[in-house]
């Protein structure tokens, strides 16, 4: 190693800086190495700054698999532009891995000319064994060969800046360790440590040792990007200067903007929110995050079982409330007959389903879009429920406010389709104008005049929503065959054929309500692709790509998926050719071809993984040559 | 009935006379289970009751799971849900998170309050959600004809268990204590005024009320509560609780229970109560529940079977405290939504 810098080294490592258009970072290490947390703090910085931000994190099912392991990695990524990007990128160009199962895992990935950061003090025998290693894959040039590699003692020199502080022992001292690696990576991206400093100034508020161990982590890794000249150059992404819409941003994830929109949802309709369901992963963090913010009267309840918490929001929905529930496959294939229930009842909530790799227990913390079918059609007799979902993570915010304002306008519980990756990516939010946003109109009828409990809006076919309480107005509802206008219990043929074509008709009225589609590309051509919920950014970028190198190609994505809009046939029939990705074995593509004269093409993958960009114009490629 | 044992007079609460009538409770839908079936005597009762305690009719909801009693609903004119197989409590659940005035009854039986719904009805009582759970025993499924259910005793033949049940029965009682229920009390649906007075405590307590009613089926399981209903020997087999009196039964009162070490025994008392000394004295308010967990063990045909109520006790009802909680959380900190949205690291594109 050469001699230490001059103090005016940062400004010359500063000159030497590398100006990007985009880079991809990954870290990965131990489920227990805060991983999550540095990506997190690494994205918020770079977001404040003014780039455009994508992120992914990938972790294990498993809270603390074994320490070393595969099994037990846990990965974030973020993608940092100084333009417009819509996923947190292909494959990554830096990668930070904290152990050797964290490169043994990661390496194949990176870019060829990729920088890897690696913790060479995590690459001990043991941990190389439990990497599968036989040898120290540091010390094979071929292994490594074609990557820019830095060894940073991460843990020894985290231990050697907080040696004086005696009050933390050596394994409080070593979590420290992510501080160091966040704060190497602040320098070589040149990025502030301002709020990351906030940041752990506030989550160990009161546990102040803790602060100043964090923070002089933070400094050290900073320094030591400063002082040593192994780093040949740094890399910098400039904030964006594209034509982004001007406004207040924060970064969100889509559970997060779940959240966020059922409080708005209930605040526009003046309603209690009642939010009833049983922890799961992905969802949990909806549940988490309503309770926590009971001053918007946000009533939670932690049910006992996934059919609990269905029941509770169908009873919540009788008295009155704006009532959600949200779970995963597992749960919401126990939810199905409660939604049935609800179905008949007429009675306005949201089912969010936050996808996740299936069937049974399946991939918990990976990605699927395998639930379309199921939502639609996993239930028992003719059961017509809308189905919504969003593309992007921000956009959660606006579908739960859409699943809110449909359910309430056409009585009838809804479906908003996320999924895993949606739920836990981040991207930036344009924060919306509250004032802008259309109240959601309830009316509660008290008139018992003529009252029945089935008499139906003629536009709409919905129902009357009466609250117990009103006088007057005492009925009963069930889930027995019925007739229409009384509710009356009935086992007439006709009436049983004439209530499940009214509740279908009703469903498909939703149809009336909704925006004309919009179509990114030439209105005409060669190829259309289809999408609908979380590929919107992967689609959207290879489609881009394509149209850049001149090929006749337009997407179009589905929020609506039933109904479906009016529009879509026309659509469809305007292009030689229709692609459909999907994170499933085809389920859209099924719906599509009995629905319209169309023939589709499918590009489906199931491997708990997001699209990459360049699976789908590899996909275009293969359709138009 | 004997003259020589009654069962406690209860007054209703004092204040006005209610205006209402049963008549007022009756709704327009024909009643359709069976002649003879124990189901009419006790809806009989709830409209009487309700009547006379005065709770305005769209206060009250009723809410069902699936089963002959699950109809109940639709013959009440109040609001009512018949919701799906087990699942009444936990609707009943929703409603009373939502608005904690309306006064909410969960109709269930013994498959569905103990078999498929046994679950919510588990969680309903520990949390002690205010709900009046009413639960028919009659030891059989009726409604999908005849098969034995988690009470029927060891032995039953139905048509599901040709060579006798292997099934080792809940007692439900015994269920509720274990589960933390605030209120645990048992009637007979032809005993017409205990059923009514049990059914007015069950309305005066907040939180969780479990009534376990001895209900007939004429159909499937005729002779299930013949000890408990036959005028020969049916003083013999119910020993009426009564807070503060010794738990005396018998056609001629002279009969007790003594509670020996932690296990109760049946002795002669003296009816002029010379010989009356270490007779148990009821007691339903005591905090630890132990007590009540013995009366509930006590069976037919060893012990007389307990009446009335086995314990009332006063804890916070999960939807009160539940609807507390936010509402505190409204009175100490502002609701801005803006704010909320803007509560992260944010940053401005001019």
């Amino acid at each position: 190693m050469a001699e230490p810098p001059a103090s005016d080294s940062s400004a010359i490592n500063t000159e030497m800086a590398r100006l990007m258009d985009s880079v991809v970072v990954r870290f990965s290490g131990d489920s227990g190495d805060g991983m999550q947390l540095t990506g997190d703090q690494f994205t918020n910085t770079s977001a404040v700054l003014g780039n455009d931000i994508s992120t992914f994190p990938d972790f294990p099912a498993e809270i603390r698999a074994p320490a070393g392991t595969l099994a037990g990695l846990s990965g974030f990524q973020v993608n940092l532009a100084a333009s417009d990007i819509y996923t947190a990128g292909d494959a990554p160009q830096v990668l930070v891995a904290m152990n050797p199962a964290a490169l043994a895992a990661n390496l194949s990935d990176l870019e060829p000319g990729g920088v890897v950061i690696v913790n060479e003090d995590a690459f001990t025998r043991n941990n190389l064994r439990k990497a599968g290693f036989e040898s120290s894959p540091l010390d094979d040039e071929s292994y490594l060969q074609g990557y820019e590699v830095h060894r940073v003692p991460l843990t020894s020199m985290t231990r050697a800046a907080l040696d004086d502080l005696d009050e933390l022992s050596n394994q409080q001292k070593d979590l420290c360790k992510n501080a160091f690696a966040l704060g190497l990576a602040f320098w070589l991206f040149d990025r502030p440590m301002e709020t990351t400093l906030a940041f752990y100034q506030e989550k160990f508020a009161k546990r102040p040792q803790v602060v100043k161990a964090n923070t002089r982590a933070l400094k050290a890794g900073y320094a030591y990007g400063e002082t040593t000249e192994a780093f040949q150059s740094r890399m910098s992404v400039p904030t964006r200067t594209d034509d982004v819409p001007p406004g207040t941003y924060r970064r969100i994830t889509g559970n997060e903007a779940v959240v966020l929109g059922l409080v708005t949802a209930a605040q526009k309709a003046n309603k209690t929110l009642f939010y009833g369901s049983y922890p799961i992963t992905p969802a949990s963090p909806i549940l988490e995050g309503l309770a926590a913010l009971k001053r918007f009267d946000v009533r939670t309840f932690q049910a006992e079982d996934e059919i609990a918490a269905i029941g509770s929001v169908i009873g919540a929905s009788f008295a009155g409330a704006l009532s959600v529930t949200a779970s995963s496959g597992p749960g919401v294939s126990l939810k199905s007959e409660g939604i049935n229930l609800a179905i008949v009842m007429e009675l306005p909530l949201v089912v969010v389903d936050v996808q996740r790799g299936g069937p049974s227990t399946g991939l918990p913390t990976k990605t699927e879009q395998a639930d379309l079918l199921s939502v639609l059609y996993g239930r028992n007799g003719e059961s017509p429920i809308p189905v919504i979902a969003a593309a992007t993570a921000a956009e959660c915010f606006d579908m739960a406010i859409e699943a809110c304002r449909i359910a309430i306008r056409h009585m009838t519980p809804i479906f908003l389709l996320t999924d895993g990756y949606l739920a836990n990516s981040s991207e930036p939010w344009l924060l919306p104008d509250l004032e802008l946003i259309e109240p959601i109109e309830v009316e509660h009828r008290t008139d018992p005049n003529g009252y029945q409990p089935y008499l139906r809006d003629e536009a709409t076919l919905a129902r009357p929503w009466v609250l117990p309480g009103t006088p007057g107005l005492e009925h009963r509802v069930g889930g027995l065959g019925k007739q229409d206008v009384t509710g009356n219990v009935s086992y007439d043929p006709q009436d049983n054929e004439h209530m499940i074509k009214t509740r279908a008709e009703k469903v498909a009225r939703v149809a009336d309500y909704l925006p004309p589609l919009e179509v990114n590309g030439p209105d005409q051509g060669d190829l259309l692709i289809i999408g609908w919920g979380g590929t919107y950014g992967a689609i959207r970028a290879a489609v881009e790509h394509s149209q850049s190198e001149g090929r006749s190609v337009a997407s179009c994505h589905l929020r609506h998926l039933n109904p479906l809009p009016k529009d879509l046939g026309k659509i469809l029939s305007r292009y030689r050719q229709v692609l459909v990705p999907e994170l499933n074995m085809g389920q859209l593509s099924m719906l599509l071809q009995a629905r319209y004269p169309v023939r589709v093409v499918g590009l489906n993958k199931v491997q708990g993984q997001p699209f990459r960009i360049r699976e789908i114009v590899s996909k275009i490629n293969d359709i138009l040559t | 009935m004997t003259d020589t044992v009654e069962p406690p007079v209860i007054k209703p609460p004092a204040g006005e006379p209610s205006p209402l009538t049963r008549k007022d409770f009756v709704s327009d839908q024909e009643v359709r289970w069976c002649p003879g079936c124990g189901d009419y005597a006790i809806l009989a009762q709830m409209q009487k009751i309700l009547a006379e305690i005065g709770v305005p009719r769209e206060q009250t909801v009723f809410v069902s799971g699936i089963g002959c009693s699950s109809r109940f609903p639709y013959y009440m004119d109040t609001y009512g849900i018949h919701s799906i197989h087990g699942r009444a409590p936990t609707l009943a659940t929703g409603i009373k998170a939502v608005n904690p005035d309306l006064t909410v009854w969960v109709i269930t039986g013994d498959g569905d309050g103990l078999s498929i719904g046994g679950n919510h009805l588990l969680h309903c009582m520990r949390r002690n959600v205010d709900v009046k759970v009413i639960l028919f025993n009659n030891r059989v499924y009726g409604l999908t004809k005849g098969q034995y259910s988690p009470t029927s005793l060891p032995g039953h033949r139905t048509k599901s268990t040709p060579m006798g049940s292997i099934d080792y029965p809940l007692n439900p009682i015994s269920v509720a204590i274990g589960a933390e229920a605030t209120f645990v009390a048992r009637t007979q649906d032809t005993n017409t005024k205990h059923l009514q007075e049990t059914l007015r405590r069950a309305a005066a307590h907040r939180g969780t009320a479990f009534v376990e009613i001895f209900q007939n089926c004429v159909v499937y399981n005729p002779t299930a509560w013949d000890h408990t209903t036959d005028s020969s020997v049916r003083d013999d087999n119910i020993v009426y609780l009564e807070e503060g009196k010794p738990l005396v039964f018998g056609r001629d009162s002279d009969k007790g229970i003594r509670v020996n070490g932690m296990i109760p025994e049946v002795i002669d008392v003296d009816s002029n109560g010379a010989a009356n000394e270490g007779l148990a004295v009821h007691q339903e308010s005591l905090d630890n529940s132990s007590y009540a967990y013995m009366l509930s063990r006590m069976q037919h045909p060893e012990f007389p079977l307990p009446f009335g109520v086995l314990r009332c006790v006063d804890r916070p009802a999960y939807t009160d405290m539940l609807v507390d909680q936010v509402q505190q959380s409204i009175d100490s900190s502002d609701a801005d939504l803006n704010a909320l949205l803007h509560s992260s690291d944010t940053w401005v594109v001019e």
